[in-house]
Parts: C-alpha cells; sequence; structure tokens
C-alpha cells in the first residue's frame, strides 16, 4: 500500500488543458491524464458537453475557465473518488426531470473535494450521490428559475456518509441544501437565502450537525423531518415570511439539540409535528408572528432559558395535553414580580394566550387582533386560566433577558 | 357660512377641552413611543389609544356641545340665514376641531418615530374616525330632545362600535366555524368603523401573513390601492351617512 502511494507520487503530472496548451481541450487531457495526475484548465469558455472524470485527478482550474453546459448537459460527472475540482465557472447545465443532471454530479464516490467554484443557473448545482467523506466547500451556487417544479437544488445529497458542506452560498434554487439518507455529516458556515421552496431540507438524515449557518427570506423556510439526533447551533433563520413558511419546520424529529439560534421575523418560528425528546435552549426569538407552534402530539421537549421578545404569540398548542417543559426562559410579555431578587420570577408564566388558543382553532379570528375585546379576554384569561391548558407554563421565567 | 363657522370655532377654543383633550393625546402618544423599546410596539399601543379614546371623546364632546347650543341654534334661527347652513357649520366646526386636535396630538409623533406610509395611513383613518363619531353624535343628538337620552345614545353608540362589535364578531367565528366565512366577515367588517380603520392598520403592521387565508382575502381586499381607496370611501361613508339623516331631521324639526 505505502509502496503504491509513493509510486503514484513519483509519476504524477501536471497537464495544461485549454487554448495554445498541450492539450486543446479538457477531453483530451481527461483522457490522457493518470491516476493522481494535475489537470489545469486555464481561462476560457469551454462547451464540451459531459465531462467524465473516471480517474482520481486533482481537477483545476486557473483564471475561472468556464464550463457551459449550453442548457442540454450534465457538466462534469464524477465516478471515480479522490478527486478534487477547484476554480471553475460552471454553468446552464441541462434540465431533464429523469435523470436529473448537475452542474457537478457525484456517482458513488469517496473523498471528492468540491472547492471554490462559482455554479451559474444550473438545474442542480453540487449532486452528491452514494458518496461518503466528500467536501462541498466555499462555492458560490445560483440560479434563477421562477417555479420550484422548473429547478432543481442547490446542494443535493442523497445517500451518504460523513459529508462536509462548508461555507457556500446558495440563492435562486429549490432547496438551497438539500439532504435525504445523509448521516454523519456537517453543514456549517453556509448562506442560503431566496430559493423557492427551502433553505435546507432534511430527510431521513440521522446523526448531523448544522452549524452557523443563515437562512433567508426562502419560500417556506427550513425543513427537517423524519430525523433523528440532529444538532443545530447558532443558525440564524429570518424572514420567512407567508402562510406556509416557517423558520423551521420540524415533522418526526427526535433526540435533537438546537442552541444559540435566531429566529428572526418569521412568521412562525418552530413548527413542531410529532416531534419528541428535542432540548431548546439558549435561542432568540424575536419579532415572529409566533414565536413556537407546537402540535399536541409533541411531547418531552425541553425548553429552557430562552429569549421570547416582541413576538405577536409566543407559543401556542393545538390541543389540551402538554407534556412539554418550559423553564427559566425570558417572556417579555411577562408581567410578574421578582421579591427574592434572584431574577426569577415569583409566580409562573403562562405563554399560551387565549386569544392564541382561538386563533389556532379559528384562523380567521385574527381579524380580531389588537381589538379591544380580545385584549379584555386575554387579561382575564392570564389571570384565571380556564379555557388554556394549566399545565402549559414556565414555573421559573426570568426576570431579564439573556445575553445570546 | 364662514361666519357662523367662526362663531363656533371660536366657541369651541373658549372652552378649553378641545386643548385639553389635545394635550392628552400627545402625551400618550409620546409616552407610548419613547416607554416602548421598538417603534411597532409603540404603534400598536397608540392604535389602542386612537381606536378606544378618539371615537368616545369625539361622540360625548360633541353631544353635549350639540344640546348646548340649542339657544345658540335657536338665535341664528331668527335670522335670515339657510337652516342646514347652520347644521353645516356646527358640524364642519366640531369635525376640524376635533381633527385638529387628533393630528397635532397623534399625527406629529408618528410622523416622527414611524415610516411615512404608516403614519399617513393612520393619520387618515384617525382623522375619519373623529369625523366619523361627530357625525354620530349629531344624529344621536338630533333624534331626542333630552339630553340625558341624547347622550345615552352616544354612548350606547360607542360601546357597541368599540367593544360590542367585535365580541359579535368573535361570536360569530365560533358558531359558523364549520363555513368559509371569510368573505361574509370582510364584509361585516365594513359595518363598523372602528374595526375598518383597526383592519387597515393591521395590515401595515405586516400580520396578514398569520391570519392565513383570511389575511390572503384581506390583503387582497384593502392591501392595493384600490383597496386603501375603497376602505377609506367606505369611511367616507360613515361620515355622510349619519350626518345627511341628522340634517334631514333638523330640517323638518320644529324648534
Amino acid at each position: 500500500m505505502l509502496l503504491y502511494a509513493g509510486t503514484s507520487r513519483l509519476w504524477a503530472s501536471t497537464r495544461y488543458a485549454g487554448k495554445g496548451q498541450p492539450y486543446p481541450t479538457i477531453k483530451a487531457a481527461l483522457t490522457a491524464c493518470r491516476n493522481g495526475d494535475t489537470v489545469i484548465v486555464t481561462k476560457g469558455i469551454y462547451r464540451e458537453g459531459n465531462l467524465i472524470i473516471d480517474k482520481p485527478i486533482c481537477f483545476s482550474g486557473a483564471g475561472m475557465p468556464v464550463l457551459d453546459g449550453e442548457l442540454k448537459y450534465e457538466i462534469l460527472s464524477v465516478k471515480s473518488s479522490d478527486v478534487t475540482i477547484k476554480g471553475f465557472q460552471l454553468q446552464h447545465s441541462g434540465r431533464a426531470v429523469m435523470s436529473d443532471p448537475g452542474a457537478i454530479k457525484v456517482y458513488d464516490a469517496k473523498n471528492v473535494l468540491i472547492e471554490d467554484n462559482v455554479l451559474i443557473d444550473n438545474y442542480f448545482g453540487v449532486y452528491l450521490q452514494y458518496s461518503t467523506h466528500c467536501t462541498v466547500k466555499n462555492n458560490v451556487i445560483t440560479a434563477s428559475q421562477k417555479e420550484e417544479h422548473e429547478s432543481g437544488n442547490g446542494i443535493h445529497c442523497w445517500k451518504g456518509d460523513s459529508l462536509q458542506i462548508i461555507g457556500n452560498r446558495i440563492a435562486g434554487h429549490r432547496d438551497g441544501i438539500y439532504f435525504e439518507f445523509v448521516t454523519h455529516s456537517v453543514i456549517w458556515r453556509n448562506i442560503s437565502h431566496h430559493n423557492l421552496r427551502y433553505g435546507l431540507h432534511f430527510m431521513f438524515s440521522n446523526d448531523d450537525a448544522y452549524i452557523t449557518n443563515y437562512f433567508k427570506n426562502n419560500g417556506a423556510g427550513v425543513a427537517v423531518m423524519f430525523t433523528k439526533r440532529v444538532t443545530m447551533i447558532n443558525n440564524t433563520f429570518e424572514e420567512n415570511w407567508g402562510d406556509a413558511a416557517y423558520g423551521v419546520l420540524f415533522k418526526e424529529l427526535t433526540d435533537c439539540y438546537l442552541s444559540g439560534n435566531k429566529f428572526l421575523r418569521n412568521t412562525t418560528g418552530i413548527f413542531f409535528d410529532g416531534s419528541n425528546r428535542i432540548t431548546i435552549e439558549h435561542n432568540i426569538f424575536r419579532a415572529n408572528g409566533w414565536g413556537m407552534r407546537m402540535q399536541a402530539n409533541c411531547m418531552d421537549n425541553v425548553i429552557r432559558e430562552n429569549n421570547f421578545i416582541g413576538n405577536t404569540f409566543d407559543v401556542t398548542t393545538n390541543g389540551s395535553l402538554t407534556l412539554n417543559h418550559f423553564s427559566e426562559n425570558y417572556w417579555d410579555k411577562y408581567q410578574g414580580y421578582d421579591l427574592d431578587k434572584d431574577k426569577t420570577g415569583d409566580v409562573p408564566f403562562h405563554p399560551l394566550s387565549l386569544y392564541a388558543v382561538i386563533v389556532e382553532k379559528n384562523p380567521p379570528a385574527m381579524l380580531l387582533y389588537q381589538s379591544f375585546m380580545v385584549n379584555l379576554l386575554d387579561k382575564s384569561e392570564k389571570i384565571m386560566p380556564s379555557l388554556t391548558p394549566e399545565n402549559f407554563v414556565d414555573n421559573t421565567p426570568r426576570m431579564i433577558p439573556y445575553k445570546l | 357660512m364662514i361666519r357662523i363657522l367662526k362663531y363656533v370655532a371660536l366657541d369651541i377654543l373658549k372652552t378649553k377641552i378641545v386643548i385639553a383633550y389635545t394635550i392628552m393625546l400627545a402625551l400618550l402618544s409620546w409616552s407610548a413611543f419613547s416607554l416602548e423599546d421598538n417603534a411597532a410596539k409603540g404603534l400598536v399601543t397608540v392604535l389602542n389609544i386612537v381606536l378606544l379614546t378618539v371615537p368616545l371623546v369625539s361622540v360625548l364632546f360633541a353631544t353635549i356641545y350639540v344640546y348646548n347650543s340649542t339657544e345658540f341654534i335657536e338665535l341664528l334661527l331668527s335670522h335670515p340665514v339657510k337652516r342646514s347652513m347652520i347644521w353645516k357649520a356646527l358640524f364642519t366646526g366640531l369635525s376640524v376641531s376635533m381633527t385638529v386636535a387628533y393630528i397635532v396630538g397623534i399625527g406629529i409623533p408618528l410622523l416622527i418615530f414611524t415610516d411615512l406610509a404608516t403614519a399617513l395611513i393612520m393619520i387618515v383613518s384617525g382623522s375619519l374616525l373623529s369625523v366619523i363619531f361627530v357625525a354620530i353624535a349629531f344624529l344621536a343628538s338630533i333624534l331626542t330632545r333630552d339630553k340625558a337620552k341624547g347622550i345615552g345614545i352616544s354612548i350606547m353608540l360607542w360601546l357597541y362600535f368599540a367593544l360590542l362589535f367585535d365580541g359579535l364578531v368573535l361570536f360569530l367565528f365560533f358558531q359558523f366555524s364549520d363555513y368559509p366565512i371569510e368573505k361574509p366577515i370582510v364584509i361585516l367588517s365594513a359595518l363598523s368603523p372602528v374595526d375598518l380603520c383597526r383592519i387597515l392598520m393591521l395590515l401595515r403592521l405586516d400580520v396578514s401573513a398569520m391570519m392565513g387565508y383570511t389575511g390572503a382575502i384581506f390583503q387582497h381586499f384593502f392591501g392595493n390601492n384600490w383597496g386603501l381607496l375603497l376602505s377609506f370611501s367606505l369611511l367616507t361613508l360613515w361620515v355622510v351617512v349619519p350626518f345627511y339623516f341628522s340634517l334631514r331631521k333638523f330640517n323638518k324639526r320644529d324648534l
């Protein structure tokens, strides 16, 4: 093994492709190269249809060469492990619903690195299929389709393990980042905004983490579904505004951990549906329509030490049974007092207002928002809860907001 | 008419109540904007003040004023002035003073603390609300000669529009929650000027996304410029209709 590695290193060479170079076309360079070679493409526009990389090489662009798919071809197909793709502008990939062509599509490969590329107006951007230990890093991915069905995803990962999606900017695709059956992976420092559907779409992908990402103004926010053990830290979910838009949608999610996330100006900060054993702490919910909407089919979630500031409704639910635990949160609607000065309010806080319950059952009642009658009903319900569930309560509300 | 208007305006100024009302509105709105940590929250507080106090003060002050100026009206009638002119001048004088009080008291802080479009909508709808309740007061005071009864009617009408109407709407929501009631509710809401003003402001506050289907209908209905025009003309109708009926009654009345 060592010997093999040594010899291949010895034999590796650098091949230049492009106008006035030893290889006039990229195809010729790709055919001629051997395992471990570096193929450097010089500046220019290349329309060579579908390029297949089936050897472990470093495929690199000098001066951002443009690979154009002419709206017909998949541009780069990676069918080998240990490939590096770096420094290209890939544009106008083919559009086909059956074969899902991408600007870069990786088939059954390991250790592929896709770095510093610019992807413009492709169907799928980067497509990883049955791939493990791949890294997609610092790419700029944009598209401009108007309809969901005409558009593919920015970074699409289907069946994979140990992937790293780092520092990409994605805009205008159907889903910014799409994960299905991907495990032990990390999504870190990406910016996903103005995508048609979700900024991040997560399905059946266990044991992943997404950290310090920024999701803004996506059609329906972010969806994390049918998944176990996801860690979500320090992300920002902003301005996902619309009837069916959520900061994050949790569906059938279990054993997850959220910390340090910011939910700003969303219609709904977090929507819980059938999600259990999730710990939510040190997050900020600010200026949302609903901070959280927790369906009654959720249980054993722990919501502690968060700031709820300036939301129309902090929390709402659609049933009377509550099996979730709220504690030590800061609620700006809390009107209690703190006589013993331990920074914890002396009377419990019921975050669920009567009006929130009415609206949940009867959405048009939102029409009466800020009407005197409704405010009056809310006040009396706060003093003597009769219709809102008794145990939907934070027994230790904080008096001052956390510094998060 | 101008001369009568001048007398009415001077008389209203002399009572100093309108000045006190202006100062009170200004105090409320300035404190609301400076105490709340963000302008949107301040706006909601001011909205509540506007929807509650402006109609109340307008309707009460106007009713009592009309009753108190019965002798003045009789005096004018002995002069060669058209009957309707007297009533119109009285109405204009009261409306103008209530509107000016509102604009000075609440309009200025609104213009300073919120964006221009929101402030303008709020100023226009609040001014219309003042005038609407003056018109309602005129109708209430012409309906009966008894002062106590007239003031009673005014207060009842205010209670109905400011409090009871929302309760009724809420009740209807519950009773007919199984039916598609969005469109009837939209029409129903036009039947209360207070609610119409509130909804106009709600659309500015961007909670329409939370209203689901109703919100969509509302945004569609009132959100665009035509909707704005329509709702303002509906509000104008709320001025014209009560005043027209009171005028008709005043013209025929044996004083």
